[in-house]
Protein backbone atom coordinates (compact mmCIF):
# COMPACT_ATOMS: atom_id res chain seq x y z
CA UNK A 1 0.00 0.00 0.00
CA UNK A 2 1.45 3.06 -1.29
CA UNK A 3 1.70 5.89 1.21
CA UNK A 4 -0.55 8.82 1.11
CA UNK A 5 1.47 12.28 1.39
CA UNK A 6 0.70 13.02 4.84
CA UNK A 7 0.22 9.96 6.31
CA UNK A 8 -1.29 9.72 10.47
CA UNK A 9 -0.45 5.97 11.20
CA UNK A 10 -1.97 4.31 14.30
CA UNK A 11 -1.78 7.72 16.40
CA UNK A 12 -3.79 7.90 19.93
CA UNK A 13 -4.38 9.80 22.87
CA UNK A 14 -4.84 8.38 26.48
CA UNK A 15 -5.99 10.11 29.68
CA UNK A 16 -4.48 8.00 32.33
CA UNK A 17 -4.67 4.71 30.73
CA UNK A 18 -8.32 5.86 29.45
CA UNK A 19 -7.93 6.27 25.56
CA UNK A 20 -9.27 9.58 24.18
CA UNK A 21 -9.02 8.36 20.61
CA UNK A 22 -7.14 5.50 19.36
CA UNK A 23 -5.89 3.80 16.58
CA UNK A 24 -6.57 6.83 14.00
CA UNK A 25 -5.03 6.27 10.70
CA UNK A 26 -5.52 8.59 7.18
CA UNK A 27 -3.93 9.87 4.66
CA UNK A 28 -4.16 13.41 3.36
CA UNK A 29 -2.96 13.77 -0.53
CA UNK A 30 -1.04 16.65 -1.90
CA UNK A 31 -3.80 19.79 -2.48
CA UNK A 32 -6.38 18.21 -0.66
CA UNK A 33 -8.94 19.49 1.88
CA UNK A 34 -9.66 17.33 4.62
CA UNK A 35 -12.07 18.08 7.39
CA UNK A 36 -12.84 16.27 10.36
CA UNK A 37 -15.84 16.76 12.22
CA UNK A 38 -16.70 15.35 15.59
CA UNK A 39 -18.59 16.67 18.98
CA UNK A 40 -16.21 18.20 21.32
CA UNK A 41 -14.52 15.77 23.62
CA UNK A 42 -13.65 13.24 20.53
CA UNK A 43 -10.38 14.62 20.79
CA UNK A 44 -10.22 16.44 17.41
CA UNK A 45 -8.33 19.49 18.38
CA UNK A 46 -5.47 17.23 20.01
CA UNK A 47 -5.17 15.48 16.98
CA UNK A 48 -4.76 18.24 15.10
CA UNK A 49 -1.94 19.81 17.44
CA UNK A 50 -0.27 16.07 16.63
CA UNK A 51 -0.32 17.23 13.21
CA UNK A 52 1.24 20.66 13.76
CA UNK A 53 3.51 18.99 16.25
CA UNK A 54 2.51 21.26 19.12
CA UNK A 55 1.99 17.54 20.67
CA UNK A 56 3.72 14.48 20.81
CA UNK A 57 0.75 11.32 20.43
CA UNK A 58 1.09 8.53 22.77
CA UNK A 59 1.13 5.93 20.44
CA UNK A 60 1.82 5.93 16.46
CA UNK A 61 2.99 8.43 14.12
CA UNK A 62 2.83 11.14 11.34
CA UNK A 63 4.70 10.84 8.44
CA UNK A 64 4.90 14.04 6.15
CA UNK A 65 6.28 13.89 2.58
CA UNK A 66 8.46 11.08 3.69
CA UNK A 67 9.93 12.55 6.72
CA UNK A 68 8.55 11.70 10.66
CA UNK A 69 6.83 15.10 11.81
CA UNK A 70 8.52 15.44 15.39
CA UNK A 71 7.70 18.97 16.73
CA UNK A 72 6.16 22.29 14.92
CA UNK A 73 7.81 23.48 11.94
CA UNK A 74 7.20 26.15 9.27
CA UNK A 75 5.99 23.67 6.30
CA UNK A 76 2.61 23.16 9.15
CA UNK A 77 0.77 26.62 10.18
CA UNK A 78 -1.77 26.98 12.27
CA UNK A 79 -5.20 29.23 12.12
CA UNK A 80 -5.80 28.74 15.85
CA UNK A 81 -9.59 28.63 16.89
CA UNK A 82 -8.87 32.28 19.04
CA UNK A 83 -6.94 33.46 16.38
CA UNK A 84 -4.00 33.99 19.11
CA UNK A 85 -2.94 37.04 17.55
CA UNK A 86 -0.12 39.28 19.71
CA UNK A 87 -2.20 41.86 20.95
CA UNK A 88 0.90 44.36 21.45
CA UNK A 89 1.85 44.23 17.29
CA UNK A 90 -0.04 45.58 14.53
CA UNK A 91 -1.84 43.76 12.31
CA UNK A 92 1.19 43.72 9.82
CA UNK A 93 3.06 43.14 12.80
CA UNK A 94 1.72 39.83 13.48
CA UNK A 95 1.88 39.04 9.77
CA UNK A 96 5.49 40.53 9.72
CA UNK A 97 6.46 38.22 12.82
CA UNK A 98 5.26 35.26 10.71
CA UNK A 99 7.00 36.76 7.03
CA UNK A 100 10.64 36.90 9.26
CA UNK A 101 10.80 33.54 10.39
CA UNK A 102 10.09 32.31 6.64
CA UNK A 103 12.42 34.75 5.33
CA UNK A 104 15.28 35.12 7.84
CA UNK A 105 17.27 36.77 5.50
CA UNK A 106 15.16 39.50 4.29
CA UNK A 107 15.40 42.99 4.98
CA UNK A 108 13.56 44.50 7.28
CA UNK A 109 11.66 46.79 4.57
CA UNK A 110 11.21 43.47 2.30
CA UNK A 111 9.62 41.69 5.28
CA UNK A 112 6.96 44.97 5.95
CA UNK A 113 6.22 45.12 2.21
CA UNK A 114 5.36 41.07 1.80
CA UNK A 115 3.38 41.20 5.08
CA UNK A 116 1.46 44.04 3.77
CA UNK A 117 1.25 41.64 0.23
CA UNK A 118 -0.38 38.83 2.05
CA UNK A 119 -2.80 41.49 4.49
CA UNK A 120 -4.13 42.75 1.06
CA UNK A 121 -4.63 39.19 -0.49
CA UNK A 122 -6.95 38.49 3.12
CA UNK A 123 -8.62 42.36 1.80
CA UNK A 124 -7.03 44.27 5.39
CA UNK A 125 -4.73 46.23 3.24
CA UNK A 126 -6.54 49.01 5.05
CA UNK A 127 -5.76 47.74 8.20
CA UNK A 128 -2.19 47.38 8.52
CA UNK A 129 -1.54 49.77 11.36
CA UNK A 130 -4.33 48.61 13.30
CA UNK A 131 -3.77 46.81 16.83
CA UNK A 132 -5.65 43.37 17.24
CA UNK A 133 -7.66 45.24 20.29
CA UNK A 134 -9.13 47.38 17.18
CA UNK A 135 -10.67 44.89 14.95
CA UNK A 136 -13.39 42.76 14.77
CA UNK A 137 -13.56 39.20 15.66
CA UNK A 138 -13.78 38.40 11.74
CA UNK A 139 -11.03 40.76 10.84
CA UNK A 140 -8.56 39.07 13.29
CA UNK A 141 -9.11 36.13 12.15
CA UNK A 142 -8.30 37.65 8.45
CA UNK A 143 -5.20 38.47 10.07
CA UNK A 144 -4.73 34.97 11.25
CA UNK A 145 -5.28 33.52 7.79
CA UNK A 146 -2.64 35.59 6.52
CA UNK A 147 -0.47 35.19 9.45
CA UNK A 148 -0.32 31.07 8.58
CA UNK A 149 -0.37 31.84 4.54
CA UNK A 150 2.80 34.46 5.16
CA UNK A 151 4.65 31.40 5.73
CA UNK A 152 3.95 29.26 2.55
CA UNK A 153 2.83 26.46 4.04
CA UNK A 154 3.08 23.03 2.69
CA UNK A 155 0.38 22.23 4.95
CA UNK A 156 -2.40 24.69 6.17
CA UNK A 157 -4.21 23.41 9.98
CA UNK A 158 -7.26 25.21 10.84
CA UNK A 159 -8.47 24.38 14.61
CA UNK A 160 -12.02 25.53 14.21
CA UNK A 161 -11.10 28.82 12.97
CA UNK A 162 -14.72 30.44 12.65
CA UNK A 163 -16.32 29.24 15.26
CA UNK A 164 -16.34 31.68 17.31
CA UNK A 165 -17.33 34.11 14.62
CA UNK A 166 -21.42 35.28 14.17
CA UNK A 167 -22.76 33.54 11.35
CA UNK A 168 -22.49 36.50 8.39
CA UNK A 169 -18.79 36.91 9.08
CA UNK A 170 -18.29 33.27 9.26
CA UNK A 171 -20.00 33.05 5.89
CA UNK A 172 -17.50 35.57 4.48
CA UNK A 173 -14.30 34.28 6.04
CA UNK A 174 -15.44 30.83 4.54
CA UNK A 175 -15.79 32.10 1.04
CA UNK A 176 -12.50 34.18 1.61
CA UNK A 177 -10.98 30.37 2.63
CA UNK A 178 -12.07 28.68 -0.21
CA UNK A 179 -10.78 31.44 -2.71
CA UNK A 180 -7.46 31.24 -1.33
CA UNK A 181 -7.09 27.62 -0.30
CA UNK A 182 -9.94 24.88 -1.62
CA UNK A 183 -8.35 25.94 -5.09
CA UNK A 184 -6.74 22.56 -5.40
CA UNK A 185 -2.93 24.20 -4.60
CA UNK A 186 -3.10 24.34 -0.69
CA UNK A 187 -3.42 21.17 0.92
CA UNK A 188 -5.00 21.81 4.37
CA UNK A 189 -6.58 20.01 7.03
CA UNK A 190 -9.40 21.47 9.31
CA UNK A 191 -11.30 20.82 12.16
CA UNK A 192 -14.66 21.83 12.34
CA UNK A 193 -18.31 20.62 13.85
CA UNK A 194 -19.82 22.95 11.31
CA UNK A 195 -21.44 20.44 8.45
CA UNK A 196 -22.17 22.99 5.90
CA UNK A 197 -18.40 24.82 5.99
CA UNK A 198 -17.16 21.06 5.90
CA UNK A 199 -19.18 20.46 2.70
CA UNK A 200 -18.33 23.95 1.16
CA UNK A 201 -14.58 23.46 1.38
CA UNK A 202 -13.85 20.13 1.80
CA UNK A 203 -12.60 17.39 -0.51
CA UNK A 204 -12.77 14.83 2.17
CA UNK A 205 -14.68 14.49 5.67
CA UNK A 206 -13.76 12.23 8.34
CA UNK A 207 -16.59 11.79 10.59
CA UNK A 208 -15.19 11.05 14.49
CA UNK A 209 -17.74 8.84 16.78
CA UNK A 210 -18.17 10.31 20.40
CA UNK A 211 -15.12 9.87 23.18
CA UNK A 212 -13.99 8.31 24.79
CA UNK A 213 -11.70 5.89 22.75
CA UNK A 214 -13.12 8.18 19.81
CA UNK A 215 -12.22 6.71 16.38
CA UNK A 216 -12.44 7.93 12.46
CA UNK A 217 -15.46 5.56 12.01
CA UNK A 218 -16.15 6.92 8.53
CA UNK A 219 -14.43 8.76 5.72
CA UNK A 220 -17.60 10.85 3.76
CA UNK A 221 -15.90 11.55 -0.04
CA UNK A 222 -17.65 14.50 -0.82
CA UNK A 223 -18.28 14.58 -4.48
CA UNK A 224 -19.95 18.00 -5.11
CA UNK A 225 -18.41 19.69 -8.27
CA UNK A 226 -15.76 22.79 -7.94
CA UNK A 227 -15.97 25.44 -8.44
CA UNK A 228 -18.27 25.71 -4.91
CA UNK A 229 -20.38 28.92 -4.08
CA UNK A 230 -22.12 28.89 -0.84
CA UNK A 231 -25.53 30.99 -2.06
CA UNK A 232 -26.05 27.89 -4.67
CA UNK A 233 -23.98 24.77 -3.24
CA UNK A 234 -27.36 23.70 -1.22
CA UNK A 235 -28.98 23.62 -4.83
CA UNK A 236 -26.36 21.56 -5.92
CA UNK A 237 -27.60 17.36 -6.36
CA UNK A 238 -26.84 15.41 -3.98
CA UNK A 239 -25.89 17.78 -1.60
CA UNK A 240 -28.92 17.26 0.40
CA UNK A 241 -28.80 13.26 0.71
CA UNK A 242 -24.56 14.51 1.43
CA UNK A 243 -25.92 16.64 4.07
CA UNK A 244 -28.09 13.90 5.73
CA UNK A 245 -25.23 11.52 6.28
CA UNK A 246 -23.01 13.77 8.10
CA UNK A 247 -26.22 15.12 10.24
CA UNK A 248 -27.48 11.79 10.50
CA UNK A 249 -23.91 10.79 11.53
CA UNK A 250 -23.50 13.76 14.21
CA UNK A 251 -26.87 13.49 15.61
CA UNK A 252 -27.58 9.33 16.28
CA UNK A 253 -24.86 7.54 15.09
CA UNK A 254 -21.76 9.10 16.63
CA UNK A 255 -22.91 8.67 20.06
CA UNK A 256 -24.16 5.42 19.38
CA UNK A 257 -21.19 4.07 17.67
CA UNK A 258 -18.96 5.49 20.65
CA UNK A 259 -16.42 3.71 22.17
CA UNK A 260 -17.21 0.46 20.07
CA UNK A 261 -15.52 -1.18 17.68
CA UNK A 262 -17.37 -3.29 15.25
CA UNK A 263 -15.88 -7.21 14.68
CA UNK A 264 -12.68 -7.19 12.41
CA UNK A 265 -12.65 -3.49 13.01
CA UNK A 266 -9.52 -1.48 11.05
CA UNK A 267 -8.46 0.83 11.42
CA UNK A 268 -6.27 1.18 8.58
CA UNK A 269 -9.34 0.66 6.38
CA UNK A 270 -12.22 2.80 7.53
CA UNK A 271 -15.06 2.79 4.68
CA UNK A 272 -15.82 5.13 2.47
CA UNK A 273 -18.76 6.95 1.56
CA UNK A 274 -20.29 8.93 -1.70
CA UNK A 275 -23.74 9.57 -0.53
CA UNK A 276 -23.88 12.57 -3.05
CA UNK A 277 -23.31 9.93 -5.83
CA UNK A 278 -25.40 7.32 -4.22
CA UNK A 279 -28.59 9.49 -4.67
CA UNK A 280 -27.32 10.72 -8.28
CA UNK A 281 -27.36 6.47 -9.16
CA UNK A 282 -30.93 6.34 -7.28
CA UNK A 283 -31.96 9.00 -9.25
CA UNK A 284 -30.28 7.85 -13.08
CA UNK A 285 -32.38 4.76 -12.30
CA UNK B 1 -21.20 71.13 37.11
CA UNK B 2 -18.65 68.31 36.05
CA UNK B 3 -18.04 65.93 38.58
CA UNK B 4 -13.93 67.07 37.98
CA UNK B 5 -14.54 70.43 38.58
CA UNK B 6 -16.35 69.46 41.75
CA UNK B 7 -14.21 67.50 43.12
CA UNK B 8 -11.33 70.45 42.94
CA UNK B 9 -14.11 72.39 44.43
CA UNK B 10 -14.67 70.15 47.71
CA UNK B 11 -11.00 69.72 47.75
CA UNK B 12 -9.89 73.20 48.47
CA UNK B 13 -12.60 73.58 50.79
CA UNK B 14 -11.04 70.79 52.77
CA UNK B 15 -7.71 72.28 52.30
CA UNK B 16 -9.18 75.92 53.65
CA UNK B 17 -11.34 74.48 56.25
CA UNK B 18 -7.76 71.88 57.80
CA UNK B 19 -5.27 75.02 57.19
CA UNK B 20 -7.47 77.40 58.35
CA UNK B 21 -8.22 76.11 61.71
CA UNK B 22 -4.69 74.23 62.61
CA UNK B 23 -3.75 78.15 61.54
CA UNK B 24 -5.87 79.74 64.38
CA UNK B 25 -4.99 76.98 66.53
CA UNK B 26 -1.48 77.32 66.69
CA UNK B 27 -0.93 81.07 67.04
CA UNK B 28 -0.70 81.80 70.45
CA UNK B 29 -1.95 84.00 72.81
CA UNK B 30 0.14 87.10 73.61
CA UNK B 31 -0.05 86.47 77.35
CA UNK B 32 3.89 87.39 78.57
CA UNK B 33 5.56 85.29 79.96
CA UNK B 34 7.66 86.40 83.26
CA UNK B 35 10.05 89.11 82.10
CA UNK B 36 13.36 87.79 81.19
CA UNK B 37 16.60 89.32 80.90
CA UNK B 38 17.05 90.31 76.90
CA UNK B 39 20.40 89.04 77.32
CA UNK B 40 19.88 85.85 78.66
CA UNK B 41 16.67 85.32 76.10
CA UNK B 42 18.98 85.57 73.16
CA UNK B 43 20.90 83.04 74.57
CA UNK B 44 18.29 80.97 75.05
CA UNK B 45 16.37 81.60 71.70
CA UNK B 46 13.24 82.01 71.12
CA UNK B 47 11.07 79.49 71.99
CA UNK B 48 12.50 79.13 75.87
CA UNK B 49 12.00 82.99 76.10
CA UNK B 50 8.44 82.12 76.02
CA UNK B 51 9.16 80.58 78.45
CA UNK B 52 7.00 77.66 76.57
CA UNK B 53 8.29 74.78 74.56
CA UNK B 54 8.28 74.72 71.02
CA UNK B 55 5.62 76.02 69.43
CA UNK B 56 3.45 74.36 66.86
CA UNK B 57 4.57 76.12 63.50
CA UNK B 58 1.31 77.71 61.89
CA UNK B 59 0.59 76.94 58.00
CA UNK B 60 1.93 80.67 57.14
CA UNK B 61 5.06 79.72 59.19
CA UNK B 62 5.36 76.28 57.12
CA UNK B 63 4.97 78.19 53.50
CA UNK B 64 7.43 81.17 54.77
CA UNK B 65 10.01 77.87 55.07
CA UNK B 66 8.78 75.99 52.01
CA UNK B 67 9.58 79.49 50.35
CA UNK B 68 12.73 79.61 51.93
CA UNK B 69 14.00 76.49 50.54
CA UNK B 70 12.72 76.65 47.06
CA UNK B 71 14.20 79.73 46.45
CA UNK B 72 17.48 78.46 47.08
CA UNK B 73 17.68 74.44 46.65
CA UNK B 74 21.06 73.63 45.85
CA UNK B 75 23.30 76.23 48.22
CA UNK B 76 25.97 74.10 50.15
CA UNK B 77 27.20 75.45 53.32
CA UNK B 78 29.27 72.89 55.17
CA UNK B 79 28.13 69.27 55.76
CA UNK B 80 25.01 70.04 57.95
CA UNK B 81 23.36 72.71 55.85
CA UNK B 82 23.08 71.96 52.37
CA UNK B 83 19.87 73.02 49.93
CA UNK B 84 16.82 70.93 49.87
CA UNK B 85 17.33 70.05 46.28
CA UNK B 86 20.67 68.55 47.00
CA UNK B 87 19.44 66.55 49.44
CA UNK B 88 16.25 65.33 47.29
CA UNK B 89 19.51 64.45 44.34
CA UNK B 90 21.17 62.58 46.81
CA UNK B 91 18.12 60.41 47.93
CA UNK B 92 16.88 60.27 44.59
CA UNK B 93 20.47 58.88 43.47
CA UNK B 94 20.39 56.42 45.81
CA UNK B 95 16.93 55.00 45.20
CA UNK B 96 17.89 54.86 41.54
CA UNK B 97 21.02 52.98 41.81
CA UNK B 98 18.98 50.42 44.21
CA UNK B 99 16.20 50.06 41.95
CA UNK B 100 18.64 49.73 39.19
CA UNK B 101 20.56 47.10 40.36
CA UNK B 102 17.09 45.22 41.61
CA UNK B 103 15.72 45.72 38.47
CA UNK B 104 19.01 44.47 36.95
CA UNK B 105 19.13 41.18 38.77
CA UNK B 106 14.78 40.88 39.44
CA UNK B 107 13.92 40.92 35.88
CA UNK B 108 16.45 38.19 34.13
CA UNK B 109 16.09 35.96 37.12
CA UNK B 110 12.15 36.43 36.98
CA UNK B 111 11.96 35.40 33.93
CA UNK B 112 14.35 32.29 34.81
CA UNK B 113 12.19 31.42 38.01
CA UNK B 114 8.91 32.01 35.61
CA UNK B 115 9.78 29.85 32.55
CA UNK B 116 11.12 26.86 35.06
CA UNK B 117 8.87 25.30 37.55
CA UNK B 118 12.07 23.48 39.17
CA UNK B 119 13.68 26.82 40.23
CA UNK B 120 10.32 28.11 40.85
CA UNK B 121 10.35 25.78 43.12
CA UNK B 122 13.57 26.12 44.71
CA UNK B 123 13.29 29.97 44.54
CA UNK B 124 10.18 30.48 46.46
CA UNK B 125 10.61 29.39 50.04
CA UNK B 126 13.97 31.60 49.72
CA UNK B 127 11.64 34.41 48.73
CA UNK B 128 8.66 34.02 50.98
CA UNK B 129 11.22 33.91 54.24
CA UNK B 130 13.26 36.99 52.93
CA UNK B 131 10.62 39.14 51.41
CA UNK B 132 8.78 39.90 54.73
CA UNK B 133 11.73 41.06 56.63
CA UNK B 134 11.72 44.71 56.91
CA UNK B 135 14.51 46.11 54.70
CA UNK B 136 15.74 48.49 57.54
CA UNK B 137 16.76 44.78 59.78
CA UNK B 138 19.63 44.52 56.71
CA UNK B 139 20.96 47.40 57.64
CA UNK B 140 23.43 46.49 60.83
CA UNK B 141 24.40 43.15 58.13
CA UNK B 142 24.76 45.73 55.50
CA UNK B 143 27.07 47.95 57.65
CA UNK B 144 29.04 45.06 58.89
CA UNK B 145 29.80 43.72 55.81
CA UNK B 146 29.79 46.48 53.27
CA UNK B 147 31.53 48.82 55.81
CA UNK B 148 30.63 51.86 54.01
CA UNK B 149 27.21 53.99 55.29
CA UNK B 150 26.44 54.82 51.60
CA UNK B 151 26.83 52.00 49.94
CA UNK B 152 24.49 50.52 53.03
CA UNK B 153 21.75 52.49 51.81
CA UNK B 154 22.02 51.56 48.46
CA UNK B 155 21.82 47.53 49.63
CA UNK B 156 18.90 48.51 51.87
CA UNK B 157 16.86 49.78 48.64
CA UNK B 158 17.66 47.03 46.42
CA UNK B 159 16.75 44.37 48.93
CA UNK B 160 13.63 45.93 49.12
CA UNK B 161 12.72 46.60 45.91
CA UNK B 162 13.69 43.38 44.80
CA UNK B 163 10.64 41.34 45.71
CA UNK B 164 8.34 43.06 43.94
CA UNK B 165 10.00 42.99 40.46
CA UNK B 166 11.28 39.42 41.33
CA UNK B 167 7.82 37.80 41.84
CA UNK B 168 5.77 40.10 39.08
CA UNK B 169 8.09 39.13 36.63
CA UNK B 170 7.76 35.23 37.16
CA UNK B 171 4.47 35.69 37.52
CA UNK B 172 4.05 37.31 34.19
CA UNK B 173 6.41 35.18 32.31
CA UNK B 174 4.68 32.02 33.85
CA UNK B 175 1.13 33.08 32.80
CA UNK B 176 2.03 34.05 29.34
CA UNK B 177 -0.78 32.22 27.17
CA UNK B 178 0.01 28.90 25.79
CA UNK B 179 -1.74 29.90 22.52
CA UNK B 180 0.84 32.51 22.20
CA UNK B 181 3.63 30.16 22.80
CA UNK B 182 2.18 27.78 20.58
CA UNK B 183 2.22 30.24 17.73
CA UNK B 184 6.36 31.18 18.28
CA UNK B 185 6.44 27.41 18.12
CA UNK B 186 4.77 26.65 14.93
CA UNK B 187 6.72 29.43 13.49
CA UNK B 188 9.83 28.13 14.78
CA UNK B 189 10.88 31.26 16.96
CA UNK B 190 14.04 30.35 18.55
CA UNK B 191 14.18 30.45 22.39
CA UNK B 192 15.96 33.94 22.22
CA UNK B 193 13.30 35.56 19.69
CA UNK B 194 10.45 33.84 21.69
CA UNK B 195 11.84 35.14 24.91
CA UNK B 196 12.12 38.35 23.71
CA UNK B 197 9.24 38.87 21.00
CA UNK B 198 6.39 37.13 22.90
CA UNK B 199 7.18 36.30 26.59
CA UNK B 200 8.61 39.76 27.86
CA UNK B 201 6.30 41.97 25.88
CA UNK B 202 3.04 39.81 26.60
CA UNK B 203 4.81 40.10 30.68
CA UNK B 204 5.86 43.23 30.40
CA UNK B 205 2.45 44.98 31.97
CA UNK B 206 2.95 42.57 34.69
CA UNK B 207 6.37 43.14 35.54
CA UNK B 208 6.28 46.90 35.12
CA UNK B 209 3.50 46.95 38.10
CA UNK B 210 6.40 45.28 40.08
CA UNK B 211 8.62 47.99 39.16
CA UNK B 212 5.52 49.95 40.33
CA UNK B 213 5.38 48.69 43.58
CA UNK B 214 9.57 48.58 43.97
CA UNK B 215 9.98 52.31 43.08
CA UNK B 216 6.88 53.08 45.97
CA UNK B 217 8.62 50.74 48.58
CA UNK B 218 11.97 52.36 48.49
CA UNK B 219 10.88 55.66 48.31
CA UNK B 220 9.62 54.39 51.66
CA UNK B 221 12.38 52.97 53.23
CA UNK B 222 15.12 55.76 51.71
CA UNK B 223 13.64 58.12 54.47
CA UNK B 224 13.99 56.01 57.20
CA UNK B 225 17.47 54.54 56.12
CA UNK B 226 19.10 58.01 55.87
CA UNK B 227 18.16 58.61 59.28
CA UNK B 228 19.81 55.72 60.13
CA UNK B 229 23.27 56.24 57.80
CA UNK B 230 22.84 60.17 58.34
CA UNK B 231 25.08 62.27 56.44
CA UNK B 232 23.24 63.38 53.32
CA UNK B 233 19.57 62.57 51.87
CA UNK B 234 16.36 63.84 52.76
CA UNK B 235 15.70 61.56 55.20
CA UNK B 236 18.92 62.89 57.19
CA UNK B 237 17.56 66.07 56.27
CA UNK B 238 14.19 65.32 58.71
CA UNK B 239 16.26 63.68 60.99
CA UNK B 240 18.78 66.89 61.49
CA UNK B 241 15.79 69.28 61.34
CA UNK B 242 14.24 67.25 64.56
CA UNK B 243 17.62 68.19 66.01
CA UNK B 244 17.56 71.58 65.39
CA UNK B 245 13.55 71.56 66.45
CA UNK B 246 12.76 73.22 63.19
CA UNK B 247 9.28 71.51 62.81
CA UNK B 248 8.36 74.02 60.12
CA UNK B 249 11.01 72.52 57.87
CA UNK B 250 10.24 68.94 58.64
CA UNK B 251 6.47 69.59 57.35
CA UNK B 252 7.95 71.00 54.37
CA UNK B 253 10.17 68.15 54.01
CA UNK B 254 7.27 66.03 54.36
CA UNK B 255 5.08 67.41 51.39
CA UNK B 256 8.07 67.29 49.63
CA UNK B 257 8.85 63.46 50.07
CA UNK B 258 5.27 62.85 49.07
CA UNK B 259 5.50 65.08 46.15
CA UNK B 260 8.41 63.18 44.83
CA UNK B 261 7.27 59.85 45.87
CA UNK B 262 3.81 60.53 43.61
CA UNK B 263 5.94 61.94 40.83
CA UNK B 264 7.60 58.88 41.17
CA UNK B 265 4.68 56.68 40.99
CA UNK B 266 3.63 58.84 37.83
CA UNK B 267 6.40 58.41 36.00
CA UNK B 268 6.41 54.57 35.91
CA UNK B 269 2.86 54.79 35.40
CA UNK B 270 4.01 56.42 31.98
CA UNK B 271 5.79 53.80 31.37
CA UNK B 272 3.46 50.92 32.22
CA UNK B 273 0.76 52.99 29.88
CA UNK B 274 3.64 52.79 27.17
CA UNK B 275 4.21 49.17 27.43
CA UNK B 276 0.54 48.08 28.13
CA UNK B 277 -1.46 46.40 25.62
CA UNK B 278 -5.37 45.61 25.17
CA UNK B 279 -6.44 42.50 23.98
Amino acid sequence: MSRAWLSIEGIARRYGDRPVFRDVWFGVERGEFVALIGHSGCGKTTILNILAGLEAPDAGSIVMDGKEVSGPALDRAVIFQSHALLPWLTAQGNVAFAVRSRHRDWPKARVQEQARRVLDLVGLGDATGRKPAELSGGMKQRVGIARALAVNPALLLMDEPFSALDALTRGTLQDEVLRLVAGGQQTAFMITHDVDEAILLADRILLMTNGPDARVAEVVVNTLPRPRDRQTIHRTPGHYALRNHIVDFLVTRSRALAGTRPPGWDGRHVPEVRPADLLIKETAA
Amino acid sequence: MPIRLRSTALLVLILAVFLGSWQIAATPSTVAGPAMDPEYAKLLGAAAQQGQQTPMPRPSDIAARAWHHLKDPFYIRGTNDQGLGIQLGWSLLRVTVGFGLAALLAIPLGFLIGMSPVLNGAFDPIIQVLRPVSPLAWMPLALYTIKDSGISAIFVIFICAIWPMLLNTAFGVASVRKEWLNVARTLEAGPWRTAFTVILPAAAPTIMTGARISIGIAWLVIVAAEMLVGGTGIGYFVWNQWNNLNIADIVVAILVIGLVGMALDQLLGRAAQAISWRD
